[in-house]
């Protein structure tokens, strides 16, 4: 059974994250004034900073891990395998490497819209090489191969960029936004952002019946009426075009979409569509903690949240790694 | 009355063809084993009848074309137990069994009282319901067959198809097993099971079909079908078989292979 605090548990999570992605930043402003700004009174600046610069982060925290938690637990459930996360199709590198073309060529430069659009292609680029390679078959197998061939081939593009790239301030300009990160993003991000994980969320969230259908198998599902390939095609694109927006304007983050399903996955009943919902609002709250972690961090450079959430995630994984090896 | 038949039926895989050519029509109220050696066509016949793969021929359910039907339509006419089945995450044993009954739920619809009341017969009936609260990745092997089983009877299918239902089952349980899909054929169902045991299908199938090497060699009540004959042709055995309508057959000794007569 699905325990009955973790709902009220999670959104207590997410109100608490929005509070304090709002709240927290490298100006101190007391909660008092930070409420008066945000209904409209108040000094300008503060309200410059907490409706310009922190809101738009923190929602685009929530959406983005939100994404990247659903991603993974859908993605878990219809390959029937705990490592499964987006990356593992390719849709992720494969919006890195359109992202990284439109700052190679500098059309990220001339026209900032360009950047996430030329990312989402990318995505839906490898989501269409994966359909050519992973042909007509339904098997995860066969799916898990081909996302292995497009996601080293778009590795492969990113290495090469980074390889031909004119001067070292390119090369760095490239390898800062594939560290991943949610800082100086504004309301047109948020924009062009939410519009494609909303697409995501509708698509991948509904898959849930077929998801545990598939808990038997393929046969075994298909025998239940689920219908394979429908079902493949709607993971796929809504992987793609979710992933796609959210990588577009946040970089790679890695490890939200792997560990989440892991945490959230012994608080239910285990069945693959109990952990989708859960999956998204603990992704969410994870990655905007994370985001306000790299904020109240004391470094010289603003840490980056694709390397916090590596740090944080890799210790999460061993534990669950050790777990299922019984070591303790 | 429900009936599953077949025409022609062929299956080729990559570029063996595994099943050739196999006619049958199957009514309801009987028990059908599926028989035959190892690789002879028995699943991949029965995932072709359930269009689990692609083949020739035509296969239909009430006389109507198999093709024209959706696969939720199929879903709720034909419950399929798959061979050796695999489970992926560890659900409780409840929740497993429940599964049977996503064909019959419309969406956004959860599980009613009349699913409710479906799980508990099933489970009753596979004598699963103490286990309700396990983990179903955890079972022994024989409890996770009757677990399996009871999933597919949750489906309450007026057609049953198993493929080696007492696979890694004791002899009770086997029996058990055997007797319960008994019961679903006397109870107005057709049940149709891929059989291993000899002995077990001759005394309680209505009617077997062995097959050899992808092709239907014999079709009947088991007294007919199954002579020593025909057991030295297919599987290669020598066999006692005493009895009329429902035969003793116990397997003796491998016929030599200079001795055999290619399977047909």
């Amino acid at each position: 059974m699905t325990r009955r605090w973790l709902w009220p548990v999670l959104i207590l999570a997410l109100v608490a994250a929005l509070l304090l992605g709002v709240g927290v930043g490298s100006a101190s402003i007391p909660p008092a004034r930070a409420w008066a700004a945000l209904i409209g009174h108040g000094d300008p600046v503060e309200r410059a900073i907490l409706v310009e610069l922190r809101l738009p982060r923190a929602i685009l925290g929530l959406g983005v891990g939100a994404m990247l938690g659903l991603a993974g637990a859908a993605l878990q459930g219809y390959l029937r395998n705990p490592l499964a996360e987006p990356s593992v199709l390719g849709a992720s590198n494969g919006a890195a490497l359109g992202a990284v073309v439109a700052l190679y060529f500098g059309l990220a430069a001339q026209y900032p819209a360009a950047l996430p659009l030329v990312a989402i292609a990318g995505a839906l680029a490898a989501l269409a090489l994966l359909f050519v390679l992973a042909g007509r078959s339904e098997s995860a197998l066969t799916l898990i191969l081909a996302g292995i061939a497009v996601a080293t081939l778009a590795g492969a593009g990113i290495s090469l960029a980074l390889n031909l790239s004119p001067n070292p301030f390119a090369a760095i300009e490239i390898m800062t936004w594939l560290l991943g990160s949610l800082e100086d993003r504004s309301f047109r991000h948020v924009l062009l952002a939410l519009p494609c994980i909303a697409i995501g969320v509708a698509l991948l969230a509904g898959q849930g019946r077929a998801l545990d259908a598939l808990t038997l198998g393929e046969d075994g599902a298909a025998a239940l009426g689920v219908d394979l390939r429908r079902t493949r095609a709607r993971l796929l694109l809504g992987t793609a075009i979710g992933v796609g927006g959210a990588v577009a304007v946040s970089g790679s983050i890695g490890f939200v979409g792997l560990i989440v399903p892991h945490l959230v996955r012994p608080l239910t009943d285990r069945s693959p569509s109990a952990v989708l919902w859960p999956s998204a609002a603990a992704g969410a709250v994870l990655l905007t903690l994370a985001d306000v972690a790299v904020r109240v961090i004391p470094s010289t450079n603003e840490l980056k949240l694709g390397v916090v959430t590596a740090f944080l995630g890799v210790p999460v994984f061993l534990v669950h790694l050790m777990r299922e090896r019984r070591l303790w | 009355m429900v009936s599953v038949s077949a025409s022609d039926l062929s299956v080729t895989l990559g570029r063996r063809t595994v099943v050739r050519g196999v006619s049958a029509t199957l009514k309801a109220g009987a028990l059908v084993g599926i028989l035959g050696p190892n690789g002879a066509g028995k699943s991949s016949l029965v995932r072709a009848l359930l269009g689990l793969l692609p083949h020739g021929g035509a296969v239909s359910i009430d006389g109507v074309p198999r093709a024209s039907l959706s696969r939720g339509e199929i879903a709720r006419r034909v419950a399929y137990l798959p061979q050796g089945q695999l489970l992926h995450w560890p659900v409780s044993v409840e929740r497993l069994v429940a599964l049977g009954r996503l064909p019959h739920l419309g969406p956004f619809s959860r599980i009613g009282a009349a699913d409710r009341a479906a799980i508990d017969r099933a489970m009753a009936r596979a004598e699963v319901g103490a286990l309700a609260d396990r983990v179903a990745t955890e079972l022994s092997g024989g409890e996770r067959a009757r677990v399996l089983l009871a999933r597919a009877l949750a489906v309450e299918a007026p057609v049953l198809v198993a493929d080696e239902p007492l696979a890694s089952l004791d002899p009770a349980h086997q029996i058990e097993g055997m007797e319960l899909l008994r019961a679903e054929a006397d109870a107005g169902g057709l049940v149709v099971a891929v059989l291993h045991d000899l002995t077990l299908a001759a005394r309680f199938c209505d009617r077997v079909l062995v097959m050899a090497d992808g092709a239907l060699v014999a079709d009947g009540p088991p007294a007919a079908v199954l002579t020593p004959a025909l057991l030295a042709e297919v599987y290669g055995i020598t066999a006692t078989v005493t009895g009329g309508e429902r035969p003793l057959l116990v397997p003796l000794d491998r016929v030599p292979l200079t001795g055999r007569s290619p399977p047909a």
